[in-house]
């Protein structure tokens, strides 16, 4: 069987046909993959671990599948990049469910709390839309991409690395939260880059010709 | 700091995006990549496409529209109309919704909401109210469906409460006495709701100029505007909407 250039996980939950397109359209002359082979995953050159839901359905659909050590063994071998819930679940632990990640990252994953601004307004959860994404750091993937750039986020939960120096980019709700991890060949994003107009596709465009 | 959203709304009927010249006659508007392209170059947030098909036969065509943009325009697509089952939601999150709207179906079968964020999540399910200010109940708005022909005896903000504790992770709220009037939101039905829920709320229904979209987020409490006909007519191009709001003082992203 032919090597696929870039092999999108599928675990069952939700809509992939977003992240495919998006790698599609930045990478027209690469073979993207949306799949649930754990052989096909291994042997992939580039993978991307999307995910949308509930952490906890997310890692027992992985598991179902037989899919959790394909997972793992892309994100030490080859170009990683995990997408909102496919970031989450790289950690320890979710306060979502108080469900066990994949455990690769060290840290937790946290619901936002309530909060009320100054003239009284609750903040709304999911964050939901688009906001500033600050590097901490150049990286390939921010390459073309200003620092401060806006991409589109929706989510409940965020992750809290126990190793801030993993933090690759940051936004506010209204505190500071992490965004984006890099750890050698892996890069996690929690905001959602095939939804975010010209910064996301160059994002992806970035990953794809990634040489870590 | 998180923008607050615009997000211009398609009407889409037997498969093709339409703009009604009247009451009676609705004319092609184009191509739906096309226009869902130029959107997306003027800076649009999000877009919407409303199904309005009058006829269940015709109503999967509009999966094909949702599969030829969200191949091309890479921003979130909200798709409502003539979602009656988890089915529905499940083939248009197939075809490249990022998220769906249910109206009418979740005050007849409120289950519909709750089976559909439990099976794909509260991110992607958006609760559609129809509200109408109302003299004869105890409450100041109440629900209605059907394209605000049909009062249901709900008290609006009730209704948005419920909603989201069934699991809805959006509100598109649209004051019904409001629609096509072009004399703005109803901001004030928008502050009850928004007051009473965490989730984020979308302001619809009204808008005839730039300043009604400063006020739904000033005075309504609104996380996003959404409009039709002052962008589909070229009254205003979504910058043109972004730029004046950043002049107000409000965040958006340009």
């Amino acid at each position: 069987m032919k090597t696929v250039d870039i092999a999108v996980v599928d675990y069952g939950m939700g809509n992939l046909r977003s992240v495919s397109k998006a790698l599609e359209h930045v990478a027209p002359e690469l073979n993207v993959v949306v799949t649930s082979d754990a052989e096909i995953i291994h042997d992939a050159r580039r993978v991307v671990f999307p995910g949308q839901g509930a952490m906890p359905d997310c890692i027992r659909e992985l598991d179902a599948r037989g899919l959790r050590s394909a997972v793992q063994h892309a994100t030490q071998n080859k170009p990683f990049l995990g997408i909102c819930i496919g970031l989450q679940m790289l950690f320890d632990r979710s306060e979502e469910g108080d469900a066990a990640g994949l455990g690769l990252v060290r840290g937790q994953v946290k619901r936002f709390t309530q909060h009320v601004d100054q003239q009284g307004n609750k903040l709304k959860i999911p964050h939901m839309g688009w906001n500033h994404v600050h590097q901490t750091r150049p990286h390939a993937l921010w390459q073309n991409i200003p620092s401060g750039e806006r991409f589109y986020y929706v989510h409940s939960y965020y992750v809290a690395p126990a190793d801030d120096t993993l933090t690759a980019g940051y936004s506010e709700y209204p505190d500071r939260f992490t965004g984006a991890i890099s750890m050698g060949n892996l890069f996690a994003v929690q905001f959602h880059p095939e939804k975010s107009a010209s910064a996301g596709l160059q994002l992806l465009h970035n990953f794809v010709h990634w040489k870590p | 700091m998180l923008a607050k959203r615009i997000i211009p709304c398609l009407d889409v009927t037997a498969g093709r995006v339409v703009k009604g010249v009247n009451f009676l006659e609705l004319r092609d508007a184009g191509d739906p990549v096309e226009i869902a392209q130029r959107y997306n170059d003027q800076g649009a947030d999000e877009l919407c496409f409303l199904d309005i098909t009058a006829s269940s036969d015709d109503r999967d065509l509009i999966l094909h529209i949702i599969e030829g943009v969200a191949s091309q325009v890479f921003i979130p697509l909200t798709v409502g109309g003539g979602v009656r089952q988890v089915e529905d939601v499940r083939r248009l999150l197939n075809a490249g919704a990022d998220k769906v709207s249910i109206n009418t179906t979740a005050v007849l079968n409120p289950q519909v909401v709750a089976d559909a964020t439990a099976r794909f999540g509260s991110q992607c399910i958006v609760v559609a109210i129809d509200a109408k200010k109302v003299d004869n109940q105890p409450f100041e708005w109440e629900v209605f469906t059907h394209g605000g022909r049909n009062p249901t005896g709900l008290d609006a903000v009730k209704w948005a409460e419920r909603m989201v504790a069934l699991g809805a992770g959006e509100l598109l709220v649209t004051s019904m006495d409001r629609d096509g009037t072009k004399i703005g939101f109803n901001n004030e039905l928008n502050k009850a709701i928004s007051d009473a829920v965490d989730v984020p709320l979308i302001a619809s229904g009204g808008v005839g100029n730039l300043q009604h979209l400063v006020d739904g987020v000033k005075l309504g409490g609104a996380d996003a505007v959404l409009a039709a006909s002052i962008f589909h007519y070229g009254e205003y191009t979504v910058q043109q909407a972004k730029e004046y709001m950043q002049q107000q003082g409000i965040e958006v992203r340009l």
